[in-house]
């Protein structure tokens, strides 16, 4: 192509369209009504921001010896309460003393979530990575060796708990869930049938009776004299789950694909386990990452419900603390304390998701 | 420098494909009726036919993308059963180009080329990469290397389609309607790269409605109608003088507009 001079130059958009009071003017008070709205909607919101403020932070007490005193002296958060509780809901019963132990656990667990994130670990380095904490971690939590206490599992609780329940479910769940939405859409009629039924049968029945039924029946079949470890059969429950729900969503992704991505990749010669790894999954998986970061912030609150079997997570250590009879009223601020934590790692996810959507999508338009 | 082994002189050579009283049905629908064919190295072999004709089915059986269900293909010697270890020989010596090219559109063009013959063939990447650039800058576009294929035009991405299989080295191409998909000016330089490919002496089967190209290359036309082959022949007797009256009708269709 020439280039030649262009009849109508290039132009600047007319500046009474731009800028902040353009942007006002189209989209706050752009008719008699919005404009109305706009300045109802302002005044409620305001009016909620000040009394959150009030509450939290201008008539908040920060330092009190129980309730009763909290009440008494001003009528906001009595954030006293998670000042002499923090602990005890971060880290449920296990032992008072040795709660170094489970902090150190959470923020190595919260560190190796942050380099997962990070591409330069998608490889080799991210399985030694989680071997080595998953080792390092166990030690901390069970102790027993180097001098540590022993702790057994019944014991441990709150945001470590929370955080094994979440990590680990998920982490076995993924590929399993790969398997899973392969097999079933696999032309060997027995994998295929097996697939169905597994994810039928565990997606049809809610979290909470596969956590009753592995903390209360499975041993019933098991020999006498094994046992299994509660936390193990929680986090084995919550991975079928998980996973079940995830093939579905895998499932989509490979669907999604044009059938001429198989066939291109089939008529290269490449075998089925290459074509897999090489070319299905890396452009299904990117489809469904909104739906995966859904299912595995889900996942994530779900833990809450080990409470059913007497694991304590972070939900129930704070419900263990609220049972302080000289503590006794802070409800609100506990669960508010708790639902920051909650909120701080599904954010996370979330902001995490939203990256790695634009990453992906960078130059690869269809 | 050859793309593929000389070619021997198309009548006397054995044939490197042949389709035995293929048969094939979709359901109840019989695609495929009685088919025989037989291909010389080196042979380039034009499929013609309207739309539902079979034509497309036939060569995505050749590399058994579709599976015919009576008679037989033999593809270099090998029998198409299903056995997977000659399925997949076999798709290691026959190319494919496809009318949406099929790119892979999460690796580079780079990437596309040499994928397939690191895994399959076992090149080590740096000989696979270069082979790729090699037959990138035959199909003239070894600038585009590091980009994506949604990054190139229609004409961009069907060449580099054809580089894509070429890296495997193979014995045979197949070309199911590869400039269907394209815009009217991209169709020539599609066009230009597989004539190209036919005088180096590949042999190629190839479905496609470019009746210049058919006149130019072919050695053979084949014109399929309702699953059947009605009417083989060369292109001067083809077009100058076709025995069927289908094919006559055809072909007044398809040259008259």
């Amino acid at each position: 192509m020439t280039d030649t001079a262009l009849t109508n130059p290039s132009l600047r958009p007319p500046v009474t369209q731009v800028g902040v009071i353009g942007w006002m003017r189209a989209n706050l008070f752009n008719s008699i009504l919005n404009s109305i709205l706009t300045i109802i909607f302002a005044y409620i919101i305001v009016r909620v921001v000040y009394a959150l403020l009030d509450w939290g932070l201008i008539h908040a007490v920060w330092h009190a010896a129980n309730a009763r005193a909290c009440r008494a002296a001003d009528s906001g958060a009595c954030w006293a309460f998670i000042g002499e509780k923090g602990r005890l809901i971060l880290f449920g019963r296990f032992p008072y003393e040795d709660q170094w132990r489970a902090v150190l656990a959470s923020v190595l667990f919260v560190i190796a979530m942050g380099l997962s994130g990070w591409r330069a670990f998608w490889n080799k380095r991210l399985l030694y990575l989680w071997i080595g904490v998953t080792a390092v971690n166990s030690v901390l939590m069970w102790g027993g060796v180097f001098g540590l206490s022993f702790v057994e599992t019944s014991l441990w609780g709150g945001l470590p708990l929370t955080l094994i329940l979440a990590i680990y479910p998920t982490m076995f769940s993924f590929p399993l869930a790969i398997l899973l939405a392969l097999g079933r859409r696999s032309r060997l009629p027995i994998v295929k049938s097996v697939c169905i039924c597994f994810i039928e049968l565990i997606r049809g029945v809610p979290l909470i009776t596969l956590l009753f039924m592995a903390s209360l029946m499975l041993p019933l079949f098991l020999p006498a004299g094994v046992t299994i470890d509660k936390l193990l059969r929680a986090v084995v429950a919550i991975t079928f789950f998980t996973a079940a729900y995830i093939a579905e969503v895998i499932r989509g992704g490979l669907q999604a694909l044009p059938k001429g991505q198989y066939e291109a990749a089939d008529a290269l010669g490449l075998s089925y386990n290459r074509k897999i790894i090489s070319i299905i999954l890396p452009q299904a998986l990117v489809v469904v990452i909104p739906a995966l970061v859904n299912d595995f912030i889900g996942v994530f609150k779900d833990t809450s419900l080990v409470t059913v079997i007497a694991l304590f997570d972070i939900v129930a250590a704070m419900q263990n603390a609220l049972v302080d009879p000289d503590w006794r009223g802070p409800t609100m601020e506990a669960y508010f304390f708790v639902a920051a934590i909650f909120f701080v790692f599904c954010y996370a996810m979330s902001r995490y998701s939203a990256t790695l959507e634009t990453t992906f999508n960078k130059g690869r338009r269809r | 420098m050859s793309i593929s082994q000389p070619a021997a002189s198309p009548a006397v050579a054995a044939p490197i494909i042949e389709l035995l009283q293929v048969n094939k049905w979709y359901g109840e629908f019989h695609v495929l009726r009685n088919v025989n064919l037989s291909v010389a190295k080196g042979e380039k072999v034009v499929v013609c036919g309207p739309s539902g004709s079979g034509k497309s089915t036939m060569i995505r059986c050749i590399n058994r993308l579709e599976e015919h269900q009576q008679g037989q293909i033999i593809v270099d010697g090998i029998e198409l059963t299903s056995n997977l270890k000659n399925i997949e020989a076999i798709r290691r010596e026959v190319g494919m180009v496809f009318q949406q090219f099929n790119l892979f559109p999460h690796l580079t063009v780079l990437e596309n080329l040499t994928l397939a013959p690191i895994w399959v063939r076992k090149v080590p990447k740096k000989e696979a990469e270069e082979t790729a650039m090699y037959y990138l800058n035959r199909v003239r576009i070894p600038d585009q290397a590091k980009k994506y294929p949604g990054q190139l035009s229609g004409g961009q991405q069907q060449r580099v389609a054809i580089a894509r299989s070429l890296c495997m080295k193979p014995n045979i191409m197949l070309f199911d309607e590869p400039t269907s998909a394209l815009d009217p000016e991209m169709v020539k330089e599609v066009l230009d790269v597989m004539t190209g490919l036919a005088q180096e002496g590949m042999t190629m089967v190839c479905v496609t409605h470019e009746m210049g190209f058919a006149r130019s290359v072919a050695d053979t036309m084949v014109f399929m109608d309702r699953g059947e082959v009605v009417e083989i022949g060369t292109p001067q007797e083809f077009f100058g003088n076709p025995k069927s009256e289908r094919t006559r009708g055809f072909l007044s269709q398809i040259l008259n507009h």
